[in-house]
């Protein structure tokens, strides 16, 4: 390949601009986050007192060293509030990717043994819903949930229940885990279905052949094949479920602790940075294991397509 | 090949119903005429009348829109530059942390991109407002727009570029006359990611945003805070129509493309 001095000069350009825009505006932030974590809360606007002065040269900053504030950590540390929301954002988290999986891995298969015309549909029918706004999705959950809702009313018609007796389920840790696992079920049978589709059918019917149960072959040959798929929509759902706001918020009860919606009260509510900012490094030391892992699983993945 | 049987049409069956009937029985509701959720009272268009009266929700609904036409088009220019970084560049200086960023943001809790952007505007002294939930916007989204697009690039023949190269045609040309053109597809899927996601974005812009560009989202999940009620199925219904109508548009194009050149790669 030739190498001229525009060419090069427009191959930096093409490397620096999204570059720079992701260190300022992704990396940047996040050492911000980091910094005001150790800082002290202060009533004022920012309301927190800086420490490391960016600019004011390296004598500062060695000061500064010895100002660092880890009271926001001990903090965290001395509230059971802060541990047990740690412990069930992971534990909600853990069970709503399970139901996932076991919810998602029929649709998948269903999809990848369907004929080959009618699968761009079904593919079709999954995304779309991923498409539309996360929110509406919850909101649509919270009429049919609520206790004069309408999963009440068709209990009652059916005759589950009796006369004035209600479902209740909005507000509870269970009305959670519905949401997760309906907002997230696209992302996992996506990759689910991306690795079934590959599965090459003649290796069950060899199995079969050969005298092998349908369900042995299936934990034998299909479980294992699918692995990256299952490995990558668990990832998928678990990473961004610790996380999340929106579903605890709208659906869960005043008892439903997650850490995303700790943190985003302590922000909102308390106005408290200095200690949303120690949560969300707590939340991010958390999830670099499986953010890792992922990463890394992915670009072994880009590595063998090409 | 491997037959349907009952068990698969079973499971694709009740795994669409859970996946649409939410959905399709909030648009029902829409066009309840009475304001109780359960209760049926005739079928009615009064709610969207009242939307279209209601100021505050056409005002977000506006600013939503532009929010997310700007962001789109950022995050499609950057998100294609960095896609042709990563893989027609190949090797440079710090790959793996550009390869890392483009990665993280995909998975990274909300919570924690908008607080963390949040304390980036404040340290550079940014009034808050459009062009602040705009930048945060294109952040996250480009990360999108480059997964899609470099997927792309990744099936598509280098060597038409380099036999232009190697004739003399400059690299920015051969870009546009070769590499656009083939990319274009995942490039306006990419487009129509970003504005989607910039559309729905609730808890990023409630860290960006500030005096005067209350967003769509935001004044929806204000106002779902005090009860449901028929006037927010009928916003979301438009919304959803909006998006289903796009997806279509988008796919059918795509269908007659390929018609039109005859090779279904």
């Amino acid at each position: 390949m030739s190498a001229g001095g525009s060419s090069a000069w427009g191959r930096r350009l093409v490397i620096a601009v999204p570059y720079i825009w992701l260190l300022v505006f992704f990396l940047a932030p996040f050492v911000l986050v980091l910094r005001i974590s150790l800082s002290e809360v202060a009533i004022a606007m920012p309301p927190y007192v800086p420490v490391f002065d960016l600019g004011a040269g390296w004598d500062r900053f060695v000061a500064d060293l010895g100002r660092l504030s880890f009271a926001n950590y001990e903090w965290l540390a001395g509230d059971p509030l802060y541990i047990n929301s740690y412990l069930s954002s992971l534990r909600i988290a853990f069970v709503s990717t399970v139901l996932t999986l076991l919810i998602g891995f029929p649709i998948a298969y269903g999809m990848a043994s369907a004929p080959r015309g009618l699968r761009p549909i079904l593919m079709m029918l999954v995304i779309l819903p991923f498409w539309t706004s996360f929110l509406i999705r919850v909101y649509a959950w919270i009429g049919i949930l609520k206790p004069e809702g309408l999963l009440t009313l068709f209990g009652q018609t059916i005759g589950i229940l009796s006369g004035d007796e209600q479902f209740r389920i909005l507000n509870t840790t269970t009305a959670v885990y519905i949401g997760i696992v309906y907002s997230y079920l696209p992302f996992m049978v996506l990759p689910l279905y991306a690795a079934l589709e590959r599965l090459d059918g003649s290796l069950l019917e060899a199995a079969q052949d050969l005298g092998c149960p349908p369900l042995k072959a299936f934990w034998v040959i299909t479980v294992p094949l699918a692995l990256p798929g299952i490995i990558a929509g668990c990832f998928l759902v678990f990473i961004p479920a610790v996380g999340e706001f929106v579903i605890p918020d709208l659906l869960g009860g005043s008892d439903t602790l997650m850490i995303g919606r700790t943190l985003w009260n302590e922000f909102f509510n308390n106005r408290d940075w200095p200690v949303s900012s120690a949560v969300a490094v707590l939340l991010l030391l958390v999830l670099i294991i499986p953010i890792v892992a992922f990463q890394q699983a992915q670009q072994r993945q880009q590595e063998a397509a090409r | 090949m491997r037959k349907m049987s009952a068990f698969n049409i079973t499971a694709l069956t009740l795994g669409f119903a859970f996946l649409y009937l939410p959905i399709l029985i909030l648009i029902v509701y829409s066009f309840n005429e009475s304001r109780l959720v359960t209760v049926w009272g005739g079928f009615s268009t009064r709610w969207y009348g009242e939307l279209f009266r209601n100021e505050g929700l056409m005002d977000a609904a506006w600013v939503t829109a532009r929010v997310a036409f700007v962001t789109a088009t950022v995050a499609t220019v950057l998100g294609t530059m960095a896609a042709i970084a990563l893989v027609r560049i190949g090797r440079f200086r710090g790959r793996t942390l550009f390869n890392g960023m483009i990665y993280a943001p995909l998975v990274m809790p909300e919570v924690i991109t908008g607080l963390s952007l949040l304390l980036l505007f404040v340290a550079m002294n940014f009034a808050r407002g459009f062009w602040t939930v705009v930048i945060a916007h294109v952040t996250f989204s480009m990360c999108y727009v480059a997964v899609v697009v470099q997927s792309r690039l990744l099936t598509f023949d280098q060597s038409l570029e380099e036999a232009a190269q190697d004739l003399g045609c400059p690299p920015w040309k051969s870009f546009f006359v070769i590499t656009l053109p083939v990319i274009l597809p995942a490039v306006l899927a990419g487009w129509m990611l970003a504005f989607t996601l910039s559309l729905d974005d609730l808890v990023i812009a409630s860290f960006a945003t500030g005096p005067g560009a209350t967003t769509l989202p935001i004044k929806i999940y204000s106002q779902i805070r005090l009860g449901v009620t028929p006037e927010i199925n009928a916003v979301c219904t438009i919304l959803i129509g909006l998006v289903a109508f796009g997806i279509l548009a988008a796919s059918l194009a795509s269908k007659h493309r390929l018609l039109r050149t005859g090779n279904a790669t």
